[in-house]
């Protein structure tokens, strides 16, 4: 696997088919979380993380059970309860062995478990055919696609709050949903970009 | 035909309950393998604790602070918000003597900046901190005074902090001294005081007189006035800044009735 196949693949995760603005997985905790930029952080962080190790996970579920056993239809509830319980384990482990993560991510980290993002991640290694280390490294950039995206917002959000002249129908969720589909037509300006 | 069906079914069965059975064993496996010691008087702590997470007592939050208390790293009264009651409850969950609980409020240390000049209309950011980022230092022609756009009403959990005629206000009874405020306004105007009757200086401004005279109807001319007025010497001029010394002051208000300038206030 070449360099530039890696960048393309990292460079198409993040911002040519953003999980949340293009492909539109993962909005709600992408409304939810972001109203302060400290909090999107580590939600962003925490949801990289766990498709990270989702990706690979349900990867060798895939390959070591599911083909030889010819139950590839299954793969959604299984990648469920897979993601579930990985999910919980990694809380319980950061917990005990990390407090100082626990503290920032612990508290998003039970949100994650039933994430479309990153039952999304699983399921689209699989729909493109990728290799163990192109689903993990798609499932990384993936969850940094998130992370910009989550972090870009939450900033807007911010500013919204501030700025006294919206108006009062419009005060709160509605005015960030059109905020929202506004940075998602930004992000479709990200499809003419390839890298050969 | 039917045969190959039945087996893939129970494939699935089989695999979906086998995948269940092996993560649920291994997560309550797991949950005793890295079972984290909680003290149980942690818990007693938070449920007592007002649960408002201002932060008031110097840590994240109410859970942290009960965690600092069962860890012998925090004083039982440190909580302002919950006065001398909650102290005795948490004092009795660690089975020591609760100290006392002093009750403080904030003060907004100026008063006057209604009266005050303006350089510009301030067209911007509802919000003290880019104010006074933009041109000169924000609108005001006092750089001492307060900008009232409510950057510490905004932050204030309680309602108690407002904004009247372009300078904020503490109520007094409404505070529950979480200093949120003092860390909310950007020139610091906000201090905290002792809950009662003394007399306070409601200026901050530094400027010579003859400036103060200049910029505001109730600026503090640092002329020593109040500082001859107090029977127990209890005032001195910083700065061209009117400072009482509340070890010596015993509240007669002598001080404010001299004041030419009217910045010292009986509350």
């Amino acid at each position: 696997m070449s360099f530039t196949s890696i960048i393309s693949l990292a460079l198409g995760a993040i911002l040519i088919e953003n999980f949340i603005l293009v492909k539109f997985l993962g909005i709600c905790p992408f409304l939810g979380v972001s109203k302060s930029q400290e909090t999107a952080v580590g939600m962003g962080l925490a949801v990289t993380f766990v498709m990270g190790v989702a990706s690979l996970v349900c990867w060798i579920i895939e390959a070591a059970l599911l083909v030889p056993l010819g139950l590839e239809f299954a793969r959604t509830v299984v990648y469920i309860l897979v993601i579930s319980s990985l999910v919980q384990f990694i809380e319980m482990f950061l917990r005990k062995a990390m407090p100082g993560l626990y503290l920032s991510l612990g508290i998003y980290l039970p949100l994650i478990t039933t994430n479309c993002a990153v039952l999304g991640v699983a399921l689209l290694n699989q729909q493109n055919g990728y290799n163990l280390l192109e689903s993990v490294i798609y499932g990384i950039t993936g969850g940094l696609g998130f992370l910009v995206a989550i972090f870009i917002f939450s900033g807007i959000r911010e500013r919204l709050e501030l700025t006294a002249d919206t108006p009062k129908a419009f005060e709160g969720f509605p005015i960030a949903l059109v905020s929202a589909g506004l940075l998602s037509l930004a992000f479709m300006g990200f499809s003419g970009l390839k890298i050969i | 035909m039917t045969g190959s069906v039945v087996l893939t079914i129970l494939a699935v069965v089989l695999v979906i309950g086998g995948l269940g059975a092996v993560f649920g064993g291994a997560l309550s496996a797991a949950s005793k393998k890295f079972a984290v010691q909680v003290d149980e008087r942690e818990e007693e702590i938070i449920k007592v604790l007002p649960g408002a997470n201002c932060g008031g007592c110097g840590f994240q939050g109410c859970a942290a602070y009960a965690h600092a208390v069962t860890d012998g790293a925090a004083e039982v009264n440190r909580c302002t918000v919950g006065g001398a009651d909650v102290a005795q409850d948490v004092a009795e969950i660690m089975g020591i003597a609760a100290g006392e609980v002093k009750r403080i409020v904030g003060y907004v240390r100026c008063i006057g900046s209604a009266t005050g000049g303006r350089k510009y209309d301030y067209i911007g950011l509802d919000d003290c901190f880019s104010a006074l980022n933009s041109i000169g230092g924000g609108p005001l022609e006092c750089r001492f005074g307060c900008i009232g756009l409510g950057s510490c009403a905004r932050t204030c959990p309680y309602g108690a902090v407002t904004v009247e005629s372009g300078a904020a206000r503490v109520d007094r009874d409404l505070c529950k001294g979480c200093t949120k405020c003092v860390s909310a306004c950007p020139k610091r105007l906000i201090t905290m005081v002792d809950y009662g009757s003394k007399p306070l200086v409601g200026c901050s401004s530094r400027s010579k007189g003859a400036v103060v005279r200049k910029l505001c109807e109730l600026g503090c001319l640092g002329d020593g006035s109040c500082a001859r007025a107090c029977p127990n010497q209890a005032i001195t001029v910083v700065d061209n800044l009117a400072v009482i010394d509340y070890t010596k002051c015993t509240g007669c208000g002598k001080c404010a009735e001299k004041c030419i300038r009217h910045c010292i206030e009986l509350v």
